[in-house]
């Protein structure tokens, strides 16, 4: 009998993901134990790791950054495959595919604030999409729509501004700026 | 430079998407007919587009109902209470005036019937 060896090479890439993980899922549990007025109403403060992963290590990190977060949030939370989860997921998937095409947009007038609130709305567009067709379908979303919206558009702005301060207290936004 | 050209439109467009959504999800359906009732039977169905009175008679006299463009009152009645005239203006689809001891309704309808109550 051979002993096979696996090896699985772990990059700095693979490291710097898992820590900037652990830092979104470090977030998403912290926000677990605010109250909510309205569940589903949540500041979102794991976005602005993505985002700020997005902006300084592109778009594949910032994908493997908010899928761990979902997955390792849903675990430890125990909320695994429990519809939270899976709304959790779609705004995730939504809010990445906002991003994907609003990272295009010429960076000398959309900064920070405008990717953190479009990413905001894609996720609470993503969930309320899956709510609507899977949970709660019918008419009554309608009308909680115009509160999630109004939290996506002040959270978003919110974690926005906190992205922006953050890039030019730490000088990554000059960095930032050579790349593109 | 916090806030670039494009982060205050950006702004401006989210909140006129909040603005849009608030109307458009708060707003209900407005009536377009209201239908009279006398004794649980229809006796007046009057679409909302022009000044009219009607007299219902019932049990206690005579309940008056006014009709304006979009709306719709139960202006006098004999009613004790007075609590149908009380509720004024009747606009959305759904919305109803009962003069229950002069036996006389008003109700809003609507492109789409609302339910009064919902059970789960």
């Amino acid at each position: 009998m051979t002993h096979s060896v696996i090896e699985l090479p772990v990059h700095a890439d693979d490291r710097r993901i898992a820590r900037l993980a652990a830092l979104a899922i470090g977030l998403t549990l912290a926000e677990a134990a605010l109250p909510s007025p309205v569940p589903g109403i949540k500041p979102g403060l794991a976005n602005i790791v993505v985002l700020l992963v997005l902006m300084q290590y592109g778009w594949r990190a910032a994908a493997w950054v908010s899928g761990l977060r979902v997955l390792a949030s849903g675990l430890l939370l125990g909320s695994l495959f429990a519809p939270g989860f899976w709304l959790s997921a779609a705004g995730a998937v939504t809010s990445l595919g906002v991003l994907a095409l609003a990272r295009h947009l010429p960076s000398q007038f959309f900064g920070p604030i405008s990717l953190s609130v479009l990413a905001a709305f894609g996720h609470i567009g993503g969930q309320l999409a899956l709510a609507g067709a899977w949970l709660l379908p019918g008419i009554a979303l309608i009308k909680l729509m115009p509160v999630f919206a109004a939290a996506a558009l002040v959270f978003g702005a919110v974690n926005g501004v906190i992205v922006a301060r953050f890039l030019v207290s730490s000088g990554l936004d000059k960095t930032i700026q050579q790349k593109t | 430079m916090l806030l670039r050209a494009g982060d205050a439109g950006v702004l401006f467009a989210g909140t006129g998407l909040v603005i849009t959504l608030a109307i458009y999800g708060w707003s209900g359906d407005q009536g377009d007919t209201a239908v009279i009732r006398a004794a649980g039977q229809i006796v007046e169905t009057a679409s909302l587009t022009h000044v009219q009175r009607f007299a219902i008679n019932g049990p206690l006299g005579t309940t008056q109902i006014e009709i304006e463009p979009g709306r719709a009152r139960v202006a006098r009645d004999p009613s004790p209470r007075q609590l149908c005239v009380k509720q004024g203006w009747l606009t959305r689809s759904g919305q109803a005036a009962l003069c229950l001891p002069n036996q006389v309704s008003v109700e809003i309808r609507g492109r789409t019937t609302v339910y009064d109550t919902l059970g789960y």
